[in-house]
């Protein structure tokens, strides 16, 4: 198990396609980010337009902490269509080189096989993210400097002081790694029924992309539905940074508001690459490979 | 010499095709077991049941004597297979592909190791190019390295000729005849070209639409004096008549259309060709004929008179 998850390790970082992830996600980060350096004042005043007449801000609302949640939500939304090129073309790309059949008739079982390239699938989007930590966190600290993180909800604004942040972008990554996994697992779940790429790729993010705007219209019929969407869930990051207050209306330090939302939306996130990743090893096991 | 595959009643239905329908054979160590059947006879059908790409409808498999279902991974260790063309990843050089693929055979080899595993079939020179540089022989050959790479007792080729040119077709030839005579290897090769199996096999088993046709020693079913003769004339009716009047009458097999097919000697057209001319019968064409597609009517027709001729 251990030598096939090399194997298929050393295949994904040998493709030229994996890099076009990691070029797209460095260009755009780049993007915002010289955006926000040029235009940055204006940003933040557009921003706080609201609240300019009843609030006083002093110190830096663009600093690295604010630009990378700018980047993360901005990012987010569009880093599974990175994602599915790769997941989705672990077993339907082999099918369309032909390699496939070569592989498996090596001594290696099938299950063995395919968990190898799923947890290959699942490092290359743990490094993606990571990727995207150093370049939307870290690069934007060094850009842009530290200070307390000040974001709008939708009726309430949050205020969290620099000493509370790193903590909290730790989590919001490891659970964004969670949310992409998954997207990683419905690509590769579909890459099994097709022998091209191109199929498993596209319904992939067709999937998220219908799923993702059932998940954030404000539709009522919609609403019956959301809560079972694995999209609903996949923003679940954004509950890192909304802080406990206490009695006396202050934020309390190191605590995150509704941890049981977290809890809740990791578990079903768990639960949709439990059973992605099991049906895929159930149906390529008795799979006949005919390419 | 032991039974080194052992295939029982064995069937593979896809939905309303039957694709290969209560087959049974027997390959002996040692053996290079032609597999021959046109294209659609259900060939890769068999060959992907044995490598256990497909699963079988019924019937059992036992290879090296261990039962196929049960000791996969113990059968696959110990063989080498080539399936059509060889693909392989074009992304990595033919170097890499061979170290990627021996690790998974289950082997650990050296770079001086591998590079003499190139070396053999005449890659060395190419082998940190990558592989979407290299021509369909080279790719072949590749496969093959690939397929030999865990020293395998026993060799699976299907169809490993296709798409090379008369050079290459010849390369894989003379290696499956090394691997055979010098090495001891047990070699199964599918193939739709009879002069291919002709040369190389020792045992044949023909199949058509998933059926057994013929299974045999190479040089009985190769036999050259039951070979199949096309004649053309120009009164074949008449042709017909003269023939079935003859003493030739029982090496006549077939005639259809402007067509007559007999079954004979190689030896004996010249004496045939001088009695039609005796005959006052005009020859158009007295030739041997080898294509698959004749084969089977060959032995597919026996020694039975066409009946044509009766009615």
């Amino acid at each position: 198990m251990w030598k096939l998850f090399q194997i298929e390790l050393y295949k994904i970082f040998l493709r030229p396609r994996t890099y076009i992830a990691f070029i797209a996600i460095a260009a755009l980060v780049i993007i915002v980010q010289l955006g926000l350096k040029v235009d940055g004042k204006e940003y933040a005043a557009f921003v706080m337009a609201d609240l300019s007449n009843t609030l006083q801000i002093d110190g830096k609302i663009i600093n690295g902490y604010f630009v990378c949640y700018v980047i993360l939500q901005l990012l987010l939304v569009h880093v599974p269509l990175l994602i599915a090129l790769i997941a989705a073309d672990m077993i339907s790309g082999e099918a369309n080189m032909g390699t496939l059949r070569i592989l498996l008739t090596k001594p290696i079982s099938r299950t063995e096989f395919i968990l190898a390239k799923f947890f290959a699938a699942s490092v290359y989007t743990i490094l993606l993210l990571i990727w995207m930590a150093i370049l939307a966190l870290f690069v934007s600290i060094f850009i842009f400097g530290t200070d307390d993180m000040f974001i709008l909800k939708n009726n309430y604004a949050v205020q969290i002081e620099s000493a509370d942040m790193l903590w909290r972008y730790a989590g919001a990554f490891v659970f964004a790694a969670l949310a992409m996994t998954t997207v990683a697992s419905l690509g590769f779940f579909l890459s099994q029924f097709a022998d091209n790429s191109i199929g498993p790729i596209v319904a992939t993010m067709s999937i998220i992309i219908v799923f993702t705007i059932l998940s954030t219209m404000s539709i009522p019929i919609f609403g019956l539905i959301k809560p079972y969407l694995f999209t609903t869930h996949m923003v679940g990051w954004k509950e890192f940074f909304d802080v406990r207050l206490n009695a006396a209306n202050e934020t309390v330090r190191g605590t995150v508001q509704r941890p049981d939302k977290i809890i809740r939306s990791s578990l079903i996130l768990l639960g949709h690459i439990v059973f992605f990743v099991g049906v895929s090893v159930y149906l390529f096991r008795r799979k006949d490979i005919l390419s | 010499m032991s039974d080194i595959i052992k295939v029982s009643g064995l069937t593979k239905q896809f939905q309303n095709l039957t694709a290969v329908n209560n087959l049974s054979f027997t390959v002996q160590q040692g053996n290079v077991y032609g597999f021959l059947g046109q294209n659609g006879a259900g060939k890769s059908t068999t060959i992907r049941m044995l490598l256990t790409l497909i699963t079988p409808t019924a019937g059992d498999i036992e290879i090296f004597g261990l039962k196929l279902k049960t000791h996969r991974n113990d059968i696959l260790k110990q063989t080498g297979v080539v399936i059509e063309k060889p693909d392989v990843y074009k992304y990595l050089s033919a170097f890499e592909n061979l170290k990627l693929f021996s690790r998974l055979s289950g082997v650990k080899l050296s770079s001086d190791q591998l590079m003499q595993q190139l070396e053999i079939v005449g890659l060395a020179s190419r082998a940190r190019d990558l592989v979407k540089t290299y021509s369909q022989g080279m790719k072949q050959r590749l496969g093959i390295a690939i397929a030999l790479v865990h020293n395998p007792e026993l060799i699976i080729l299907d169809e490993p000729t296709n798409g090379l040119d008369p050079q290459g077709i010849a390369d894989i030839r003379n290696l499956i005849l090394h691997l055979s005579k010098e090495q001891k290897k047990t070699i199964v090769v599918s193939s739709h070209l009879l002069n291919e199996i002709e040369q190389i096999a020792t045992n044949v088993l023909i199949i058509d639409k998933g059926r057994k046709i013929r299974e045999g020693l190479a040089s009985e079913l190769f036999d050259p004096s039951s070979s199949l003769i096309e004649l053309i004339t120009t009164h074949n009716e008449r042709s017909r008549n003269t023939l079935l009047n003859s003493n030739w009458k029982d090496f006549v097999v077939t005639a259809q259309h402007e067509t007559i097919f007999l079954k004979m000697n190689k030896q004996s057209v010249p004496a045939l060709n001088r009695y039609l001319v005796e005959q006052n019968i005009e020859v158009l064409s007295l030739q041997p004929r080898n294509s698959l597609e004749d084969y089977f009517l060959s032995v597919t027709t026996g020694n039975q008179h066409v009946e044509a001729f009766s009615n």
